[in-house]
């Protein structure tokens, strides 16, 4: 927004220019927690059309703000005191650099005449945060707030998204200033360093959409930029027009329907069987807002190793990071798929073929046949397995239901065998992997998406991690869900102990009653039911999804001994990709 | 700053960059994140206002360097990144050091001075604190013949390096008298 509501030169504090210019950006809600050096912007708050949201901890402000950036690609926005605040919301910022997630973190800071003396809860935030944000900077003048407000959302929101954050010492925010309203221009005069590439080249968008149609083993390798691109349709379109099948990452999962013919699932460490050997034999990556992550990878020397790679994005940094592309396009995703889609009709029009890829559907179909996802039902008596739970809780999910998750073996299992047939509709931390991520970006989630049931899965470690944002999501009224995995232990860190230290089990047992999350559950005002048993658990599911007005937690006690596959062990090449156990007979086929 | 003369595979970038507060910390904190080497590194202001210019020296092969630039370009402070080559441009580098002479010696090292064109700056009983100004490579050359007298102290600035303008400009600049092209 460039046009300003409030006349040009209108006496307020630092403060007051700060909240307005959060107005005037769009900001509807923020999640914070007050302090010290903060005090004075939070004054002016109470005046204001935006909702603030009283976290626990300020690392659940930042989460929350991520969450709701998920799901509305709107900046989420924190604010927090300075000292120990700013460093609680350092992980948040990095889990958004990561995955980048357009988001504004706004500190306090010591009077400008204090800084550098050691004071209280003083820290060098623009110091710390630097290599965790796409930009920071500490306001030095109230008539600066407005321009590094604007640069923040500006920065955060365009070229690859990403958090930012604005350092505010308490005397700034309490001096006296005039209104100014930046405009566009101003802004982008500002920062001249910052020019973002938008349409991809010309030339390479034709080799491209050559390639493509050339190509016999091609595969759509597709990253979270297409959901930052906001191109979901756009992939669609190139994805019927070539017919070639699509394999969505952890952070892409969703931007391509699952139940499309064409979609193949997740590729990885933990994707399924079909897609990771397709990525494997394919002749031809259409990388599209990935970025060729060691998880997906496997070992680089020997990831696709017969596959040409055209590969888009609009960080010029991400192109031969990782895999030197044949053709390397810098742009929007959106824009640049349209613009190939345009040159393959181009080229049809001109009587040009697509290759032949019949061969390689059919073998694809055969893995798909051999190796779907699988586990083996629990016997009578013995303990639930969570990958049934899961395909309870999907089944009874309503349309549109957006699922958050935590890290470990709960967020495998969630990504493989949930359908997300809507993007923007799975928050989760990929690239930090943040333990403790999914109840605060549940909220966030929540709060960005009123009209959706929003389902919080999370294991028993992370939960014990930010928990306490449930008492927030109770007083603030936003009724999430969540889905707690209690398999008594850090599963994924005992899987990779059972697997690779010869059962050498070290620090990874907690405990399966201690603490008790239903009373704690309770005591946070939350709805809360224990499942045991498979009878209970589609009961259980439909009393939670019944609840509106409170959150609700539902704990399945698992079994602690499931593991998730398949797995590519780190550091391994995707051709040695370990299959579940029960389908080693046919291993060979994967070929 | 080392004895060790720049590495061979070296490589020199002019970043033209806005002159706000912490940019400096800003791209050596990348360089430092990102697992790359300064050689040396040399920041003033330059000809527009509100911007400096930082001449880095790496020692990288040609791929990570690739890296380097557009991973430096992503900063916003940074405008714009020349990769200075070597053979088409000047470098320069200004070096003090102060060298223990006795009578015997004060005159050697004078004449060194002398003979690389340098200045001495102070005379003392049992010192001498020379400059000198050109070429990276010469003041290599430089420092090693004063190391046999024994260096006390040595400070050299870094290489500062723009581009060689093109023949037509040079003899434009020597005509007009206004650029000295050394
Ligand atoms: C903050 C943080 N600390 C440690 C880890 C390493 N880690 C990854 S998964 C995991 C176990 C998670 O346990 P739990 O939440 O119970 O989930 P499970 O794997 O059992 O489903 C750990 C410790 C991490 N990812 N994040």
């Amino acid at each position: 927004m460039s046009t300003s509501r409030i006349a040009p030169g209108t006496r307020m504090t630092g403060a007051q220019a700060l909240i307005h210019a959060l107005e005037h950006e769009g900001v509807e809600v923020m999640f914070g927690l007050p302090g010290g050096c903060i005090l004075p912007a939070y004054d002016p708050l109470l005046e204001s059309t935006i909702r603030h949201i009283l976290v626990r901890h300020e690392q659940g402000a930042g989460h929350m703000a991520e969450g709701y950036a998920h799901v509305t690609g709107r900046p989420g926005v924190a604010m927090v005191t300075s000292g120990p605040a700013a460093t609680n919301l350092v992980t948040p910022l990095m889990d958004a650099y990561m995955d980048s997630i357009p988001m504004v973190g706004i500190t306090g800071q010591v009077p400008t005449g204090a800084i550098g003396t050691d004071a209280f809860q003083e820290c060098d935030t623009v110091g710390i945060t630097r290599s965790v944000t796409k930009h920071n900077e500490l306001v030095m003048s109230a008539d600066e707030v407005t321009l590094a407000v604007r640069q923040a959302f500006h920065i955060a929101t365009t070229g690859r998204p990403g958090p930012t954050l604005i350092d505010l010492p308490k005397d700034v925010l309490q001096n006296e200033t005039r209104w100014e309203w930046p405009t566009d221009e101003e802004v982008a005069a500002s920062l001249p360093g910052y020019r973002p590439t938008m349409k991809g080249h010309p030339r390479m968008v034709k080799e491209a959409a050559r390639l493509i149609l050339a190509a016999e083993r091609p595969v759509l390798y597709v990253g979270g930029g297409i959901l930052k691109a906001r191109a979901a349709e756009a992939l669609r379109e190139l994805a019927e027009l070539t017919q070639i099948p699509v394999v969505t990452t952890l952070m892409a999962r969703g931007a391509f329907p699952d139940d499309h013919p064409l979609c193949l699932g997740m590729p990885g460490m933990h994707g399924n069987a079909t897609a990771i050997t397709a990525m494997q034999k394919s002749d031809l990556l259409i990388a599209l807002g990935a970025r060729f992550d060691d998880r997906i990878t496997g070992k680089v020397a020997s990831f696709a190793p017969e596959a040409k790679v055209i590969h888009v994005d609009i960080d010029p940094a991400e192109q031969g990071k990782v895999r030197r592309p044949d053709v390397p396009i810098v742009g929007d995703c959106r824009l640049v798929i349209e613009e190939i889609v345009k040159a393959i009709r181009d080229l049809q029009a001109g009587g040009e073929t697509q290759a032949d890829t019949t061969a390689w559907k059919s073998r694809i179909s055969g893995w798909r046949e051999q190796f779907p996802l699988t586990y083996e039902p629990s016997e009578p008596g013995n303990a639930l397995k969570p990958q049934f739970c899961l395909e309870k809780l999907r089944d009874a999910a309503p349309e549109g239901t957006i699922v958050a998750s935590g890290v470990g073996q709960h967020q495998m299992w969630t990504s493989q065998y949930w359908q997300f047939n809507e993007p923007y509709t799975w928050v989760n931390s990929g690239g930090l992997g943040t333990m403790g991520f999914s109840i605060p970006a549940a909220i966030g989630a929540k709060i960005g998406r009123p009209d959706r049931t929003v389902w919080a899965v999370d294991g028993d470690g992370c939960f014990q991690m930010t928990a306490q944002e449930l008492v927030t999501a109770t007083v603030e009224r936003i009724p999430i869900k969540v889905a707690l995995l209690n398999n008594s232990y850090l599963g994924m860190v005992r899987q990779w102990q059972e697997m690779f230290y010869d059962e050498r089990y070290s620090e990874v047992y907690l405990s399966t009653d201690v603490p008790d999350y239903v009373k704690w559950a309770e005591s946070m005002g939350c709805v809360a039911i224990r499942v045991e048993a498979p009878e209970e658990v589609e009961p259980a599911i439909e009393k939670a999804n019944a609840v509106n007005d409170r959150p609700v937690v539902v704990e399945f006690r698992v079994d602690s001994g499931e593991k998730v596959f398949p797995m590519v062990p780190a550091g391994h090449s995707n051709d040695d990709v370990l299959v579940h156990p029960t389908q080693n007979d046919r291993r060979e086929h994967l070929r | 700053m080392s004895t060790t003369p720049a590495p061979r595979n070296h490589h020199i970038l002019s970043v033209l960059v806005q002159n706000r507060p912490g940019v400096l910390a800003r791209v050596a904190s990348l360089f430092a994140r990102r697992g790359y080497n300064i050689f040396s590194l040399a920041v003033a202001p330059a000809e527009d206002e509100g911007m400096s210019r930082i001449t880095i020296v790496v020692d990288v092969d040609s791929a990570p360097l690739e890296q380097i630039v557009k991973q430096l370009f992503k900063l916003v402070e940074v405008v714009k990144i020349s990769e200075l080559d070597p053979r088409r441009s000047v470098e320069r580098e200004l070096l003090l050091a102060t060298v223990r002479t006795d009578a015997e010696t004060r005159s050697q090292v004078a004449q060194l001075v002398d003979i690389f064109e340098g200045k001495i700056l102070a005379v003392g009983v049992e010192a001498l604190t020379v400059s000198l100004e050109g070429h990276p490579d010469k003041l290599d050359d430089f420092e090693a013949l004063l190391s046999g007298y024994g260096i006390v102290e040595l400070q050299r600035t870094g290489r500062v390096a723009l581009a060689k303008i093109d023949r037509q400009a040079r003899l434009r600049a020597v005509d007009t008298g206004k650029g000295k092209v050394g």
